[in-house]
C-alpha cells in the first residue's frame, strides 16, 4: 500500500475542504444564537425549538416524506420489472427502443421533464397535488433504480433461475424465491437511490406540485428568498444528519456481511 | 455368480426412456446439434462424451426444457417433451457450476424441490434427512452454500438434483471441478447412488476415463454429431471411427490400401515393406483407403524377430516411465513412430531396452482393428 505523501495530504485536505466546508459552516450556524446569520452570538438550539412550532415546514416536510416514500416504492418496483426485462430477455420486438426510452430521463433535463410532466397533466385534467409529483419523480427515479438493479442482475448467474425452473417453481416463485433475495442488496440501494432523489428535488415538483402540496426543497427555496434564516439552516443540518446516519448504516451493514462472508468462506476451506 | 447382464439396447423389445428422433439445434446459422438419432434406457448410466464445444451440454439442455430443438423430435417416456416446460418435467438436472441457492442452507437447498411440490412438512423433512444421510452431508445440514468445501458443494448439487427422484438425472461435467482422487471416489459413489436408487442418469464429461468407468454406454460426439455409441469396452476395443479410436485412450493409427481375401485383409502401407495383416468383417472395395488402430498394450516389442505377421524393425526414441507400465516409442525406417506398451514387471534398472536401441515391434492379426473412416 502507498503511504501518504504530502502532496497526496494536501489533496485530500483541499478536496474534502471543497466538498465539506460549506455543509460544516451550515452546521454551525444552526446553533447560532443570533437571528443574523453572519454573525455569531454564542449556542444556542433555539432555532430547531422554532422549527418544530413552524406549522408551515412541518406540513412540507410530511408532503416530502409521504412522496419519497411512495415515490421510491413505486419507483422501485417499476425499476427492477424493466431491469429484469432488460437483462433476461434478449430479443423482443422494440427491445432497443425500449432500454432507450427507459434511460433516457437520466439525460433529459429536469425543467424539460418537469414542464412536459405538468402539460400532461394539465391536459388529462388531473388535480396536481401530492399524486402528480409522486407519478413524476417516480418517471425519473425509476431509471436510476433499474441502473442499479440491473449492474446486479447482469453479474446473476443465470444458472440459478433455471436451477429453480428445473426443480419445479414456476417462473414467478423462481422470481421471490431465488431472483429477489439474490439482488435484494441492490434493489434496496435502488429505493434509497429513489428516496433521497424525491427528497431533494426541486425542479420537477414545482412543475407538478399543487397548491396545498409544497415540498420541503420547494418551502426552503421560497424561504430563503427572503433571507436565510438560522431557523432554515437547522432544518438543513437535521436533513444532513439523516442523510448521514442512512449512508453510514447501509456501509456497515454491507461491509459486515462481507467480512463475515470471507471468515466463513475460510473456516470452510479449512475444515 | 451368474447375473443377468444390463443390455436393454440389445433387446427389440425394450422401449426407451428417451428417444431423440432425428434433433437438429441450431443457434443462428451455428449448427450446434446435427440430425442426432439416440435412444437411452430405463436405469441406465449414458455417458455423452465429447471435446469441449461438441454440444453435450446443449443436448442437455433440451433434455431439461431450457432450449428447444430446432427441428426433430425428443420422446421421454414416449411422450413428445416440447411442450413440456421445464418445471413440468420429470427430469432434474445437476449443472456445471452447481447452481446452488447462495441464500439458502443446505437443508433449504435440498428441500427446494420438494416444496415446490406443495408436499406435507414431514415428508419433506424426511426426504431430506434421507438425501443428506446418502450424500453424507447430515452434518452440514445448516450451512449456507459458501460455508462449505467445494466436494461437499458438489454433494449438495447432486442431493438436490435426486431429491424429487426424478425419472432422469442430467449430470453436465459434475466432477470438473474436484482434484483426481475426490474424483474417483465419487465416480464410484455415484454408481453406487445410480444403482441404490435405480435413476437414470446422463452424464456429461470430457474424461473419457471417467466416461468408462461409470457409464454403461457411452456416446462419443463431435461438432453436433454422434460419432459412435456403444458399451466402453466395445467404443474401446471397436471403435467405429479413427476419430473414436483417437479420442479414447491411446492408438497407433497406420494408414494404407486394403487387399481383403475373405475376413484377412492386407494392407499396403508402405512402399516397399511388407503388408500388414489384419482380421475384419467389413467388406472393403479392392485398394479402398483404410486404417488399422492398434492400441499400444496390444503391440509387443522384443530384441529379436518374433515369428508371425506384423513384425517391423525400428529404434526406440523415446520411453515415458509411468510407473506401473512403460510406453516405448519406436520409429520405424518409413517414418512412422509405433507406441508400444509393457508391464514393468522388474526393477528400473534391469529393463531390457533403452533409447537407440534397435528393436522389433508385432502384433496379432486380430489385435488390430480395420477402419474404413
Ligand atoms: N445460447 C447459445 N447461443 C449461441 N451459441 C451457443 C449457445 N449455446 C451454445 N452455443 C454454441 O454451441 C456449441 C456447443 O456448445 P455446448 O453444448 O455448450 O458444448 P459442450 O458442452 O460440449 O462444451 C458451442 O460452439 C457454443 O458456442
Ligand atoms: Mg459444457
Amino acid at each position: 500500500m502507498n503511504r501518504l505523501s504530502p502532496f497526496n495530504v494536501v489533496s485530500l485536505t483541499l478536496g474534502f475542504a471543497f466538498l465539506y466546508l460549506p455543509m460544516i459552516i451550515l452546521v454551525i450556524y444552526s446553533f447560532n444564537a443570533s437571528k443574523l446569520v453572519t454573525v455569531w452570538a454564542g449556542f444556542s438550539t433555539q432555532w430547531y425549538g422554532e422549527l418544530l412550532r413552524n406549522e408551515a415546514f412541518l406540513d412540507a416536510a410530511l408532503v416530502t416524506l409521504k412522496v419519497a416514500v411512495l415515490t421510491s416504492t413505486l419507483a422501485t418496483v417499476l425499476g427492477t420489472c424493466t431491469a429484469y426485462v432488460l437483462v433476461r430477455i434478449h430479443r423482443f420486438p422494440g427491445r432497443t427502443l425500449f432500454s432507450g426510452m427507459a434511460f433516457a430521463p437520466l439525460v433529459m433535463p429536469d425543467v424539460i421533464l418537469g414542464l412536459s410532466l405538468l402539460l400532461l397533466f394539465i391536459g388529462v385534467g388531473v388535480d396536481r397535488g401530492v399524486l402528480t409529483i409522486v407519478l413524476a419523480h417516480t418517471t425519473f427515479a425509476m431509471c436510476y433504480v433499474s441502473v442499479v438493479v440491473s449492474s446486479r442482475l447482469v453479474a446473476f448467474d443465470q444458472s440459478l433461475e433455471e436451477a429453480a425452473l428445473d426443480l419445479g417453481a414456476t417462473p414467478w416463485e423462481t422470481f421471490r424465491l431465488v431472483t429477489l433475495p439474490i439482488i435484494a442488496p441492490a434493489v434496496i440501494s435502488g429505493w434509497l437511490l429513489a428516496f433521497t432523489l424525491s427528497l431533494d428535488d426541486l425542479v420537477i415538483a414545482s412543475f407538478t406540485a399543487g397548491p396545498s402540496s409544497t415540498t420541503l426543497p420547494m418551502k426552503i427555496f421560497s424561504a430563503v428568498r427572503l433571507g436565510v434564516s438560522p431557523e432554515i439552516n437547522a432544518l438543513s443540518t437535521i436533513m444532513i444528519s439523516i442523510v448521514t446516519v442512512g449512508v453510514i448504516a447501509a456501509s456497515l451493514l454491507s461491509k459486515r456481511a462481507a467480512v463475515q462472508r470471507v471468515r466463513e468462506e475460510k473456516a470452510a476451506e479449512r475444515a | 455368480m451368474p447375473q443377468k447382464i444390463f443390455a436393454p439396447w440389445d433387446d427389440p423389445q425394450e422401449k426407451p426412456l428417451i428417444r431423440f428422433q432425428n434433433v437438429t439445434k441450431r443457434f443462428g446459422d451455428f449448427t450446434a446439434i446435427d440430425s442426432i438419432d439416440l435412444d437411452i434406457y430405463a436405469r441406465e448410466f449414458f455417458a455423452l462424451l465429447g471435446p469441449s464445444g461438441c454440444g453435450k451440454t446443449t443436448l442437455m439442455r433440451m433434455l431439461a426444457g431450457f432450449e428447444t430443438p430446432s427441428s426433430g423430435t425428443i420422446l421421454l417416456a414416449g411422450q413428445d417433451i416440447a411442450p413440456v416446460a421445464p418445471n413440468q418435467r420429470a427430469v432434474n438436472m445437476m449443472f456445471q457450476s452447481y447452481a446452488l441457492f447462495p441464500h439458502l442452507s443446505v437443508w433449504d437447498n435440498i428441500a427446494f424441490g420438494l416444496r415446490r411440490e406443495k408436499r406435507p412438512k414431514d415428508q419433506v423433512a424426511a426426504r431430506v434427512e434421507e438425501m443428506l444421510k446418502l450424500t453424507r452431508l447430515t452434518k452440514f445440514a445448516r450451512r449456507k452454500p459458501h460455508q462449505i468445501s467445494g466436494g461437499q458443494r458438489q454433494r449438495v448439487a447432486l442431493a438436490r438434483s435426486l431429491a424429487k427422484a426424478p425419472k432422469l438425472l442430467l449430470l453436465d461435467e459434475p466432477l470438473g471441478a474436484l482434484d483426481k482422487k475426490l474424483r474417483e471416489e465419487t465416480q464410484f459413489e455415484l454408481m453406487d447412488i445410480q444403482e441404490k436408487t435405480g435413476t437414470t442418469f446422463v452424464i456429461v464429461t470430457h474424461d473419457q476415463e471417467e466416461a468408462m468407468t461409470v457409464a454403461s454406454r457411452v456416446a462419443v460426439m463431435d461438432e453436433g454429431k454422434l460419432m459412435q455409441i456403444a458399451t466402453p469396452d466395445r467404443i474401446y476395443e471397436a471403435p467405429n471411427s479413427v476419430y473414436v479410436a483417437d479420442f479414447i485412450g491411446d492408438v497407433n493409427i497406420i494408414e494404407g490400401k486394403a487387399h481383403q481375401v475373405g475376413e484377412l485383409v492386407q494392407l499396403d502401407w508402405a512402399e516397399g515393406q511388407p503388408a500388414l495383416a489384419a482380421r475384419t468383417d467389413k467388406n472393403l472395395g479392392l485398394a479402398q483407403t483404410c486404417y488399422l488402430a492398434i492400441r499400444p498394450e496390444k503391440v509387443s516389442i522384443s530384441a529379436d524377430r518374433p515369428g508371425g505377421a506384423n513384425a517391423l524393425q525400428g529404434e526406440i526414441i523415446d520411453i515415458a516411465y509411468l510407473g506401473n507400465l512403460s510406453t516405448y516409442h519406436v520409429k520405424l525406417p518409413t517414418g512412422h513412430v509405433i507406441k508400444a506398451q509393457q508391464a514393468n514387471t522388474r526393477r528400473i534398472s534391469r529393463r531390457p531396452f533403452t533409447w537407440e536401441d534397435k528393436v522389433w515391434v508385432s502384433w496379432t492379426e486380430t489385435a488390430a482393428v480395420v477402419l474404413d473412416q
